[in-house]
């Protein structure tokens, strides 16, 4: 494909003003694919007010910012958003897109797909440039989209090798943010927002944000129960493990599914990714979902009756036992160390 | 008030449930050596159809799925809880379709089913948990879109109010119908299935399956045996590629620009672990161990 587009786009996405981590996230990752694609990393704002959310981007390391402000974006609705963004996206024909896996992302960057007829790549755990021998075809600097699929059994890599334009959405704390020292450019290009009829086909009437409860992401110390843990009653010891070492509670996804915990603390890929000083993971097997959420943390135990079960291969310490015999040991072992 | 109401469903392997040789060389799926089962969040989206019709009984609620043969299982769960009819879309060269090149075929065949209201469909598929053929079936059809609905509030002649979950809470949106609306499962909990229905419809069938029967019974005729089965309202009607005139490179793999490139097994880097023994002193030694590490305390 001739004249074909080097650069990468992150969409930046905010709510009430308050961007999303995972945007700088994909700006730190964009950054390093402009530079092996050797063009350059734009990041989109839409909002209402969010000229500083647009300043901060270069943060980032992107090399412009295109803004699109007006009071009809204040709040995230689809098809003004997808309107605008769409417009940008076919006028500019950027090579690569990339939206963070939130709400926000999983609702626009399908659409954005559809309309402009992308290959897309939902949940990515990692992204990188490659060349690409496919069906005895040559491409050169492909985007390679990984992923794990079909229950965690494997990884796929993903490739939309006849598409001019490579979406892929990203869960939020898969990629690390790192602030670039010397921002190179601040140019920020103001786009017009140009209404539409279809605009006000659905409104915002009201929003509800919950003071957040659980902050997974800052804790040191997380003790997470499996599907092993075998019932909500055994679960209670994760709680009872928690408080006395002074740790947060998480579960894996299949204990949240048997309704042993709710989904705002499941650890993995459809959930929060954590890298705390120590990781307690009982009665996890390990699926790689759930691994991809936790294998960066600093030490890992893993507590678990089979001992074939993934989660040792990426755990400091093991212990092979029951849980309901193991974590009552634990407690008392660390209570008897303070007294 | 009375609605037109479409619900989007897929038959999807239990991932939950994974055995041997699933997955085939080229990284796709064989789904026939899978138990099947209902997509969770679209018998949600079901259930919510059919509470719309509970209070406005002269809805209409059809069902649509596209898939193998077998899927029409599923469409008969739908029939057992309460929906009006179910409309079978298949065809070999679907197959291999990724988001995009269902929602062309799904948004083709919606076109051909005439005008609805509401279109209902799960969030997303437990076996690709990609939430992405609802958007682009809205996108297809020009028609807005409410992702993560999370409960009804209001329905009026012309709109419907909808709480529908946001990063860290929840929103109102009040919308123009019609529209599409993909549903989380916290949104309601599927009815089961009436007694009395399944004794009405356990028979139902599609015309691959009445073809089967007239495959081994040479008493059989294909035409009347339809026409028996659609005056005793057990017809589930069925669409193949080229009755929904539908262009053959945007659909299955042709139609799908996402390619799997390379699938790999998950080959654990075994990295050596300490083993503690489940006993109570080796266990301390463990907490003495972080306690040094500077990990407790």
């Amino acid at each position: 494909m001739e004249n074909i587009s080097k650069d990468v786009f992150v969409f930046v996405e905010q709510n009430r003003g308050i961007p999303a981590d995972v945007s700088f996230e994909l700006l730190t990752k964009g950054r390093k694919l402009a530079d092996k694609l050797g063009g350059e990393l734009k990041a989109i704002v839409l909002g209402y007010n969010v000229e500083d959310i647009a300043k901060e981007t270069f943060t980032y390391g992107s090399d412009e910012c295109f803004l699109v402000d007006h009071p009809e974006l204040k709040y995230f609705r689809t098809l003004p958003y997808s309107n605008a963004l769409g417009d940008l996206i076919l006028t500019y024909q950027p090579r690569i897109v990339l939206f963070g896996a939130t709400i926000i992302g999983r609702d626009i960057a399908p659409r954005l797909a559809s309309k402009t007829k992308s290959g897309l790549t939902a949940d990515c755990t990692d992204l990188q440039i490659s060349d690409v021998v496919y069906l005895k075809q040559d491409y050169k600097d492909l985007l390679l989209q990984i992923r794990p699929a079909f229950g965690g059994n494997i990884i796929a890599t993903i490739i939309t090798p006849d598409t001019k334009i490579q979406m892929a959405t990203v869960r939020e704390g898969v990629m690390q943010k790192i602030p670039v020292s010397n921002p190179k450019t601040h140019k920020i290009t103001k786009i017009e927002y140009k209404p539409s009829e279809v605009d006000n086909l659905v409104e915002v009437i009201e929003q509800h944000i919950e003071e957040k409860k659980v902050n997974l992401k800052a804790a040191p110390i997380i003790v997470a129960g499996g599907y092993g843990m075998g019932s909500k009653e055994n679960f209670r010891l994760i709680h009872e493990l928690a408080k006395t070492i002074g740790g947060e509670v998480a579960g894996s996804r299949a204990a949240v599914d048997a309704g042993f915990i709710t989904p705002d603390r499941q650890v993995g890929q459809t959930g929060v990714t954590v890298r705390p000083k120590l990781y307690i993971a009982c009665g996890i097997s390990g699926a790689i979902q759930h691994r991809a959420g936790m294998q960066e943390s600093n030490k890992i135990i893993a507590i678990n009756n089979d001992p074939d079960a993934p989660i040792f291969s990426i755990a400091h310490y093991g212990i092979v036992g029951d849980v309901t015999e193991v974590i009552p040991m634990f407690i008392e072992a660390y209570k008897n160390k303070l007294k | 008030m009375e609605f037109k109401i479409l619900v989007l469903v897929k038959q999807v392997p239990d991932t939950a449930n994974l055995s041997g040789d699933v997955m085939q060389e080229d990284g796709t799926v064989n789904r026939s050596k899978l138990p099947a089962i209902f997509n969770p969040e679209d018998k949600v989206a079901l259930e919510l159809a059919l509470q719309v019709k509970d209070k406005y009984p002269n809805s209409k609620v059809s069902v649509i799925t596209m898939g193998p043969p077998r899927a029409t299982d599923i469409l008969r769960e739908c029939l057992y809880m309460g929906a009006d009819e179910a409309y079978l879309i298949t065809d070999r060269k679907f197959a291999g379709a990724d988001t995009l090149a269902t929602s062309y075929v799904l948004s083709e065949a919606i076109k051909k089913l005439g005008h609805f209201d509401l279109i209902f469909g799960g969030r997303q598929a437990i076996d690709g948990d990609t939430a992405q053929v609802g958007p682009q079936t809205a996108e297809k059809l020009n028609l807005p879109q409410v992702t993560y609905a999370q409960q009804i509030l209001d329905i009026t002649q012309t709109h419907i109010s909808i709480k529908r979950k946001i990063e860290g809470g929840t929103e109102v949106v009040k919308a123009k119908m019609p529209v599409l609306i993909t549903v989380i499962k916290e949104a309601a909990f599927p009815r089961p299935f009436s007694a009395k229905r399944v004794m009405a419809y356990k028979s139902a069938k599609s015309l691959l399956e009445l073809e089967k029967l007239v495959e081994g019974n040479s008493l059989l005729y294909i035409d009347t045996l339809t026409q028996e089965y659609k005056d005793k309202g057990l017809f589930i009607p069925t669409f193949t590629m080229d009755e929904l005139q539908l262009d053959p490179d945007k659909c299955g793999v042709k139609g799908s620009p996402t390619k799997v490139y390379k699938v790999e097994s998950v080959v654990l880097a075994s990295k050596s672990h300490e083993l503690f023994e489940p006993s109570k002193t080796a266990i301390s030694n463990l907490i003495d161990r972080l306690m040094a590490d500077h990990i407790f305390g």
